[in-house]
């Protein structure tokens, strides 16, 4: 039994998703099924911070501070999507008792990515993982967007599939081993099979982060969607990728880091630009948000292209910052309705702070954050990152990162000028929904509160990068 | 030494007022009173509290006093707060010019109850309204306090977030426009301050400013250092070229926006040059010193030129700031005592003779709405209170000897003249224009038949714009004659600062680089 130790948190998720899954096809309670699996959630939170720092069937997982760190991440973004869920599914048209348990399978997919030090269990996370995800893309059978972006986000995704399993094949090819810990001792420089492996490799995580070049499905995906399941992309499965990409890289290559960390630098680039100039022209604020969420992982991948102790730690402050500003942002999202019926439209807002003063300001925290203003955390997250940078000499990514921050500033205000500079058109009820002011006003709480004590992220931050170096 | 945080206290008392005035219900007519007693009492506090700094602050001491220090967010970057005699004096005008913007805000409420959809805009968000100017007050003293370049730089930055509401919400016709190129042109230039700031921190271990002003930062990288806080600075302050958002932002913005922007907002990149071009970077401020001439003696007379021929009073009061921090700017760059105090005592003058030329410009606004100088003529038949007001302004903004305007250029002035015999010639012809366009804005606003039909009926000042606007007519009658105060308290800070840098000039001058950066190193 104690072989089964070390995976105990996936193991009490996947149990409660079987269990679940059966209770759903004879109780028609959907709301006790959900309550169910957001106590398993945070049984699963308890056991992952109980756990001692381990590794298990040998060394293929591996649990460290780190992945600790990331699975915590994970776990938040799931449960925050299951409480948005929670308050639209009806009105939604997505009342399945199968959503919860679709996100607790996907969740066990990125612990697996979380823990993965072998090639195949990196691939079996990330398996189970978008398998789940292209599942919750067309979750609303009916309706025409949610089936195309399903199907669009499984076409792609199944080739970016293909693309990693190749090189993760051309990487046992020429190493000799799955697991990356013995792969990193047999890694030279200059070995051409082994770099197209990584080039292939990054490209199939590319994928998964929505880094441009790779992000053509993600504005589609983003707006067809169901918002809860939207809000899910935007959570937790790019935390969940980028730490995969991380672990992947740095435990396994980094005495070829120099090769890596430019494909790392012109995706981040590429993102960052990119997603500055694309937003502007967005009418539709979930494909803002796409944008933005590309935008975000191009900063992100600052932090990894330093690939050193500040870089994965300023990582894990910027992604613990981003989830929280999207736990945020999607929530207002979604209480952006009036009797029954959704708003998506950025001009939907406008002259909020007329009939909502209070929603409106706690949404311009969340723009001034994610535009990277100080006093708010999103500053903060860039700062870090842009520490990382220069420290590691990348002054360049970091030049390139602030003006791209600026332009993309301009896409932000215009949230916030449609909000308070334009006439009023409608009012939403959504705001009374108890559910989401739950996330909503913590979130908030969270970025104003940063910049007076910051201090326990730093350390947390620190603590998950003391796994590596 | 005080143990209590009396600068903490400065800073965060206006945020406590905005927890004060969001719990104020605000639907009644007596809860809109509330609301702006509360607005306008704890701005007066606070002035108050700033008072009692002033008057426990040792003037003989150049070091920076009531400083606090606790840990924040890396080891290096620490809350750490101080004032001296440079920064304290921006604290002041700070303090002081709030309660008269909150004051003035009543006014445009009041007097445009008439127009029912202006009132109804600004008598429905006023919570909001105040709640803005209180956060940038935070912001503003924070500036001026921060012993740390992080800390500054989150003020610094912060305060565009309100500024950006008040001139997008309760601005004019075109006040979307304007806000957005506020905001954009002041983030471009200061996000590579951020950048420098990182860099100096990799470099040194630090941002800790005390600790900086004492640190040698190898010339080499001074270069690239100071051209990137210039960026910043050059943009808020604003220099020629990129001064084109200052006109936007000020016709747009309410008179009270417009009293901080010019009042404060300007002072904070002028602080910025004495603290953190000339104390950290000595060597490329001198090296760049004829550059920043250059602009300033351009913006100087361009802005000058172009304020000539401008219809609205508001543009033309904007560009006379922009042609006015050109001699701060000048005067800062000279590394003299006259200049940094001649910079220092202009600063201060603007800020009190620009933010009352705003508010003179408010005053009439107000009763006819409209800023067009052809709209005007003739007010002294019917204003004679209002057109002696204007007239000391005005006279201030010439720089005329008297009023606190001549102080700061005339020391300037001399200053520049001290280091280069053609930059003062340019300079002083600043002086003249200055001449030529504010008496055409007094005359054609102020004299001539009293003929156009809005204006038959025009009443006079106000009990309230009394209020405001006299202690800022006395203020700068009082320092044209008596500046002495002004000096005691800017003199030694300066003259610390003054000594600094010619130390770590006579180290580079007499040796080449590489040999004065080995003896600098020697030193340690």
């Amino acid at each position: 039994m104690s072989i089964f130790l070390p995976i105990l948190p996936e193991l009490s998720i996947f149990l409660s998703a079987i269990i679940l899954l059966i209770l759903g096809l004879f109780v028609n309670n959907i709301k006790l099924i959900i309550n169910l699996a957001i106590a398993s959630i945070f049984f699963a939170i308890f056991l992952v911070l109980l756990q001692p720092i381990q590794s298990a069937f040998n060394n293929s997982l591996v649990i460290d501070e780190f992945s600790k760190v990331v699975k915590i991440l994970i776990l938040t973004g799931s449960l925050a999507s299951i409480i948005m869920y929670h308050s639209s599914r009806k009105d939604l048209n997505i009342n399945l008792f199968e959503f919860p348990i679709l996100i607790l399978l996907a969740t066990i997919g990125m612990m697996i990515m979380a823990s993965a030090n072998d090639l195949i269990a990196i691939f079996i996370g990330l398996e189970l993982q978008s398998l789940t995800l292209y599942v919750l893309a067309a979750l609303n059978r009916n309706h025409l967007a949610s089936s195309e972006a399903g199907l669009k986000y499984f076409l792609l995704g199944a080739l970016s599939s293909g693309l990693l399993l190749f090189g993760l094949s051309y990487i046992y090819g020429f190493t000799g081993n799955t697991n990356l810990n013995l792969i990193s001792t047999v890694v030279t420089p200059g070995n051409i099979g082994l770099i197209i492996g990584i080039v292939f490799v990054c490209s199939g995580l590319a994928f998964k982060v929505s880094a441009v070049p790779f992000h053509m499905w993600t504005p589609d995906v983003y707006e067809g969607a169901p918002t809860p399941v939207t809000a899910f992309f935007a959570l937790a499965p790019k935390v969940a990728a980028i730490a995969l990409a991380v672990r992947f890289l740095i435990v396994g290559f980094s005495d070829i880091a120099f090769d890596w960390q430019q494909i790392i630098i012109f995706l981040s680039i590429a993102s960052m630009v990119f997603a500055s100039f694309a937003a502007i022209a967005q009418k539709n604020i979930k494909r803002l948000m796409a944008y933005s969420s590309i935008g975000h992982v191009g900063y992100a991948l600052i932090g990894l292209a330093c690939g050193t102790s500040q870089g994965v730690s300023s990582l894990i402050i910027y992604l613990t910052i981003y989830l929280i500003m999207n736990i945020g942002v999607f929530s207002f999202i979604l209480s952006m309705k009036n009797k029954g019926e959704y708003y998506e439209n950025i001009s939907d807002l406008s002259g909020l702070y007329k009939t909502h003063p209070y929603y409106a300001a706690v949404i311009t925290i969340f723009m001034f954050s994610l535009a990277g203003i100080p006093p708010l955390a999103g500053f903060f997250g860039k700062f870090y990152i842009f520490i990382a940078a220069i420290e590691s000499n990348m002054v360049l990514l970091a030049v390139v990162g602030i003006l791209a921050s600026v332009i993309g500033a301009f896409y932000y205000l215009r949230i916030i000028k449609v909000i308070y500079f334009d006439e009023n058109k409608n009012s939403f009820d959504g705001f009374k929904h108890r559910s989401l002011n739950f996330l909503t006003h913590p979130a908030a709480f969270l970025i104003l509160i940063f910049c007076i004590y910051p201090l326990p992220l730093i350390n947390i931050s620190n603590y998950a990068a003391s796994s590596f170096f | 030494m005080s143990t209590l945080p009396i600068l903490s206290i400065i800073i965060f008392l206006p945020l406590a007022g905005v927890i004060l005035l969001s719990i104020i219900n605000s639907d009644s007519k007596s809860g809109i009173r509330n609301l702006k007693q509360t607005a306008l009492w704890v701005t007066c506090l606070n002035f108050i509290v700033s008072i009692v700094l002033l008057i426990n602050f040792d003037q003989t001491d150049p070091n920076f006093q009531f400083t606090e220090n606790y840990f924040w967010l890396n080891s290096g970057i620490s809350y750490h707060l101080g004032v001296d005699g440079i920064s304290i004096l921006l604290v002041i005008l700070t303090t002081f010019l709030m309660p008269f913007c909150i004051l003035a805000s009543f006014d445009s409420i009041k007097f445009s109850l008439k127009e029912y959809l202006i009132s109804f805009l600004i008598l429905e968000t006023l919570m909001e309204y105040l709640i803005s100017f209180l956060i940038l007050e935070t912001l503003m003293i924070g500036v001026f306090c921060s012993l740390d370049l992080i800390l500054f730089y989150l003020f610094f930055e912060g305060g565009l977030i309100p500024m950006f509401l008040i001139i997008g919400i309760w601005g004019g016709e075109r006040r979307v426009y304007s806000t957005f190129k506020f905001f954009l042109f002041t983030l471009a230039g200061s996000v590579f301050m951020l950048l420098a700031i990182i860099a100096i921190y990799i470099e040194v271990g630090t941002t800790d400013i005390v600790y900086l002003l004492q640190y040698d930062i190898d010339p080499s990288l001074q270069y690239i250092f100071w051209l990137a806080f210039f960026a910043s600075f050059a943009v808020k302050i604003p220099m020629w070229p990129v001064h084109t958002w200052l006109p936007d932002a000020h016709v747009e913005a309410p008179t009270a926006g417009s009293v901080i922007l010019a009042g404060v907002l300007l002072k904070m990149a002028g602080y910025g040059f004495i603290r953190f071009s000339l104390g950290l970077f000595p060597i490329a401020s001198s090296y760049f010193a004829p550059f920043v001439f250059t602009l300033s003696i351009i913006a100087i007379i361009y802005a000058s030129l172009i304020a000539l021929v401008q219809k609205d009073m508001k543009k033309l009061i904007a560009y006379s700031s922009v042609a006015h921090m050109g001699f701060v700017t000048l005067g800062i760059f000279t590394f003299t005592l006259q200049g940094i105090e001649g910079a220092m005592i202009q600063m201060i003058s603007h800020g009190i003779v620009s933010a009352a030329l705003f508010l003179c410009v408010g005053v009439v606004y107000d009763r006819i709405h409209t800023r067009e100088i052809e709209r005007y003529g003739g007010l002294v038949n019917r204003m004679p209170l209002y057109a002696f007001v204007f007239m000391i302004f005005i006279m201030g903004s010439i720089g005329l000897p008297g009023t606190s305007g001549f102080v700061g250029e005339f020391l300037v002035l001399l200053a520049i003249f001290s280091v280069n015999t053609y930059f003062a010639v340019f300079a002083t012809t600043g002086v003249v224009l200055a001449a030529a366009y504010s008496l055409w804005l007094y005359r054609k606003v102020i004299f001539g038949p009293l003929i156009k039909e809005d204006l038959l009926e025009i009443l006079d000042l106000s009990y309230r714009e009394i209020i405001i606007l006299f202690p800022l007519a006395f203020l700068t009658i009082f320092f044209g004659f008596y500046p002495q105060p002004l000096i005691d308290i800017i003199e030694p800070s300066a003259a610390y600062l003054i000594s600094n840098i010619a130390n770590d000039l006579s180290l580079i001058e007499p040796t080449n680089q590489i040999e004065s950066i080995i003896q600098m190193e020697s030193n340690y």
